[in-house]
């Protein structure tokens, strides 16, 4: 209640101080009005566009379209869950038969057999993402670190990184696929190689960004710290720890953000290109079932591609703002 | 080319396997069926229709009652497919007829691929651009009420043909595999109206098949095909169904002629595995053959009553993914050629009447007779050599003895299959070509001199 009378007063008082109520108008119109706008002009150009184009599978999906198969996207996956479940009570059921004829029978549970659901692929392609990118952070800033601190060093590994960072990770597809073929070889592996595919490839292109960012962050500490390091007489590891890392965060998350942007477009190729599960996959199925539906199902998942690219980015800025002590850095 | 190893492995195993049909003759007794040595088992498909038996039975449990736990991946393309059945990645595959035997043989990629049962009878279709549509209709005979008489003749391309060859264009056209039943198909059809298709020469390198080549052929994906079309990259093309029909819904090609009537009832797809698999995994291989030989009974049951609900299987996004209504159209019995002209094709897909699932001798080696007249088996070879490599090949041993574990266990009768008591896998002389030429598969040699083009007994390019 009192809220409210303040606001009313606040209100009232505005004759007074309109200049505040402009303000508050305009940072209204500024974070909702426009961005819904802009949503609406966008959703309006997009269904007249999508009207007029027609293809040999039908029209164009327009936003209509998509939200139906959103609906249907998620109706299979609920099916396909519980198929999932008959499918384990069946199993349970036919091992408890066979123990009863054959009591030596070790039962063992198989995972269940049927497709991966769109929500399945997402799954995927998050999990694939993630795990190349932690492996190329785990080597990349190791490696950018020891190359901005030292000069020689520098100049020993930055050709090679500037000959291989041009290199689009989908030339090396084929050869990673060769390789991880050739190299692991087990009878029961915990990971498919279809995963470990993808996996490498989105690590190669994490990588050289990473390094480079790293070692130019590295690089350019203002002196003025280095110098303070040096007369505290820190050891080289605190010198790394306290100077170093602190004042090269912002550099290295940037490497660290554009990297995962493009590790997002690249996995989706990489996917489509080597049939391996996940999102991309998903695109090319529906390209080559060519029903009536696979338009705007491809446009679903285009959607969703976007939306999980915006989301990655946004998380690693909110990481970058946690751990920068500048928290001015991150802004951009 | 080496063929003297394969030729001596050839012979090895041919006698081998040949003991070995004869012992499980005598042995008609049937002993109770072991548990699957391997009970989790992926299998690869190509997405098209044929492809049914493999999806029904893991729908409709037949896999599962073998206890068998199957997963099934669609696969880019042919070679991505026999690669992975190859290396292991896949357990067993929805192949091409002529790719185990191609395999076999070391033409592509060398390994040794069996088949135990047979995947279908016809289901394939020749399709035309609207344009050379257009330019054919003149040449082609019609009935009172104005559409065109079936079945129609590569005679009325011939024309198109030479037309394109005088201004110098290409005339290209795609097919499916190198050693795809569509390549065999589309140069038969080709063949028999006049228009040379082009010979091999893996001897001298050149497997490009363009060689005296009036009509020029080369690999496409089946899904891609109606795309390709639309391009204009290709002309025409020969592929398994739904992808004739969808260029007929998506108005962009004509299919002129089905492979019923180019060879009615013409063996189709075959289910392959390798060889280690069947020796290492015996009982896994008889029962993944009973679920197939079951789920290709319950497609043509009750004729075919149970068509329209695997058309709702195959139109799942996992399986073919096409639209009901394309699937439909020849799963069904009719098919669609120009727009508006469907016609009743009850046969135009079988799997399991005429004895479609059963591994017939004969069946490999019309295969092998055409890779000979194109000269993808560049000498000559002998009757025998003939005989043993579809032995090595095709083993209805396997396929008999999921049929007799079948029977015994009341699950289907005996006068479902062939009496394989007298059954030596010879199908009798066939005559239901669209040329006329009658073909014996005990008497390979005499058939490829029937040809009037194609390579010829003791000829060598």
């Amino acid at each position: 209640m009192s809220t409210m009378t303040s606001f009313i007063t606040k209100i009232s008082d505005s004759n007074a101080s309109s200049g505040t109520v402009k303000k508050l108008v305009n940072d209204i119109t500024k974070a909702v009005i426009f961005p819904v706008l802009g949503f609406l002009v966008f959703l309006l150009l997009w269904s007249v566009a999508a009207q007029n184009i027609d293809t040999s599978l039908g029209k164009f999906p327009g936003p209509a379209a998509v939200v139906t198969q959103f609906g249907s996207l998620y109706d299979e996956h609920v099916r396909e869950r519980d198929k999932a479940v008959a499918f384990y009570e069946r199993q349970e059921k036919r091992n408890a038969a066979r123990i009863a004829k054959d009591p030596d029978y070790v039962p063992k549970i198989r995972e269940y057999t049927g497709k991966e659901t769109f929500l399945d692929q997402i799954v995927t392609s998050l999990i694939t993402v993630m795990s190349g990118f932690a492996v190329a952070a785990v080597m990349a800033i190791p490696l950018g670190i020891a190359v901005g601190l030292s000069k020689p060093l520098n100049s020993a590994i930055n050709p090679i990184v500037q000959v291989f960072k041009p290199v689009s990770p989908l030339a090396w597809l084929p050869l990673v696929t060769m390789v991880v073929s050739a190299l692991y070889v087990t009878p029961d592996p915990i990971v498919p190689k279809s995963f470990l595919n993808s996996m490498i490839t989105v690590t190669l292109c994490c990588l050289w960004p990473m390094v480079i960012n790293t070692s130019v962050g590295v690089a350019s500490i203002d002196s003025d710290l280095v110098n303070v390091s040096k007369v505290l007489r820190l050891s080289p590891l605190t010198h790394v720890r306290k100077i170093v890392l602190p004042a090269s965060v912002p550099m290295i998350f940037t490497g660290m953000r554009l990297s995962l942007g493009v590790a997002w477009m690249v996995l989706i190729a990489a996917e489509m290109l080597a049939q391996n599960p996940g999102l991309g996959k998903f695109v090319w199925d529906e390209f080559q079932n060519g029903s009536s539906d696979s338009l705007s199902r491809i446009m679903a998942a285009v959607l969703v591609i976007g939306f999980i690219g915006f989301l990655l980015d946004r998380g690693m800025l909110q990481i970058q703002r946690w751990v920068s002590w500048d928290k001015s850095s991150a802004d951009r | 080319m080496q063929w003297c190893t394969p030729i001596k492995k050839a012979l090895i195993t041919a006698v081998a396997s040949v003991t070995i049909t004869a012992g499980v003759s005598m042995s008609v007794s049937a002993e109770e069926l072991g548990y699957p040595e391997k009970e989790e088992l992926t299998f690869g498909f190509i997405k098209l229709t044929d492809m049914a038996p493999i999806a029904v039975a893991y729908e409709k449990g037949f896999f599962e009652d073998e206890g068998l736990y199957v997963t099934i991946e669609a696969q880019a393309n042919w070679k991505v497919l026999l690669d992975g059945v190859i290396d292991g990645r896949l357990d067993g595959a929805h192949m091409l007829a002529g790719q185990p035997i191609a395999a076999t043989m070391g033409f592509g990629t060398k390994a040794d691929i069996i088949t135990p049962f047979s995947m279908d009878l016809n289901g394939n279709g020749i399709t035309v651009s609207n344009d050379i549509w257009e330019q054919m209709k003149p040449n082609i005979p019609k009935m009172d009420d104005g559409r065109p008489v079936h079945p129609i003749k590569a005679d009325a391309l011939k024309p198109v043909v030479e037309k394109y060859k005088s201004e110098g264009k290409p005339f290209n056209m795609g097919m499916v595999f190198p050693v795809s039943t569509h390549n065999y198909e589309l140069r038969y059809w080709l063949a028999a109206g006049g228009i040379h298709p082009g010979f091999y020469a893996p001897h001298k390198g050149d497997i490009s098949g363009q060689i005296d080549a009036d009509a020029l052929l080369s690999v496409t994906p089946p899904p891609q095909m109606p795309a390709t079309l639309e391009a204009g990259t290709i002309y025409g093309y020969c592929v398994g169904e739904p992808w004739n029909q969808q260029a007929v819904f998506k108005g962009i090609g004509v299919p002129v002629v089905t492979d019923y009537e180019i060879w009615k009832d013409n063996p189709e797809k075959v289910f392959g595995i390798t060889r280690e698999f069947s020796e290492k995994y015996p009982n896994t291989t008889v029962r993944l053959t009973r679920a197939l030989i079951r789920a290709a009974k319950w497609l043509d049951e009750n004729n075919n009553a149970n068509r329209p609900e695997a058309v709702k299987i195959l139109s799942q996004s996992n399986y073919v993914g096409a639209d009901y209504d394309v699937i439909a159209n020849s799963m069904t019995g009719t098919f669609e050629y120009e727009k508006g002209d469907k016609r009743e094709v009850p046969d135009f897909n079988v799997f399991f009447r005429y004895n479609a699932t059963f591994p017939y001798y004969s069946d490999a080696i019309w295969y092998l007779t055409q890779m000979r007249r194109w000269g993808q088996i560049a000498e000559d070879k002998s009757d025998d050599w003939y005989k043993e490599m579809a032995a090595k090949v095709y083993r209805p041993d396997i396929y008999r003895k999921a049929a007799e574990s079948l029977v015994a266990e009341g699950l289907m009768s005996a006068d479902e299959f062939p009496d394989f008591a007298k059954e030596d896998g010879y199908r009798g002389p066939q005559t239901h070509f669209i040329d006329g030429i009658v073909y014996d598969g005990s008497k390979p040699n005499e058939y490829i001199n029937k040809f009037s083009i194609g390579l010829k007994a003791g000829e060598v390019l």
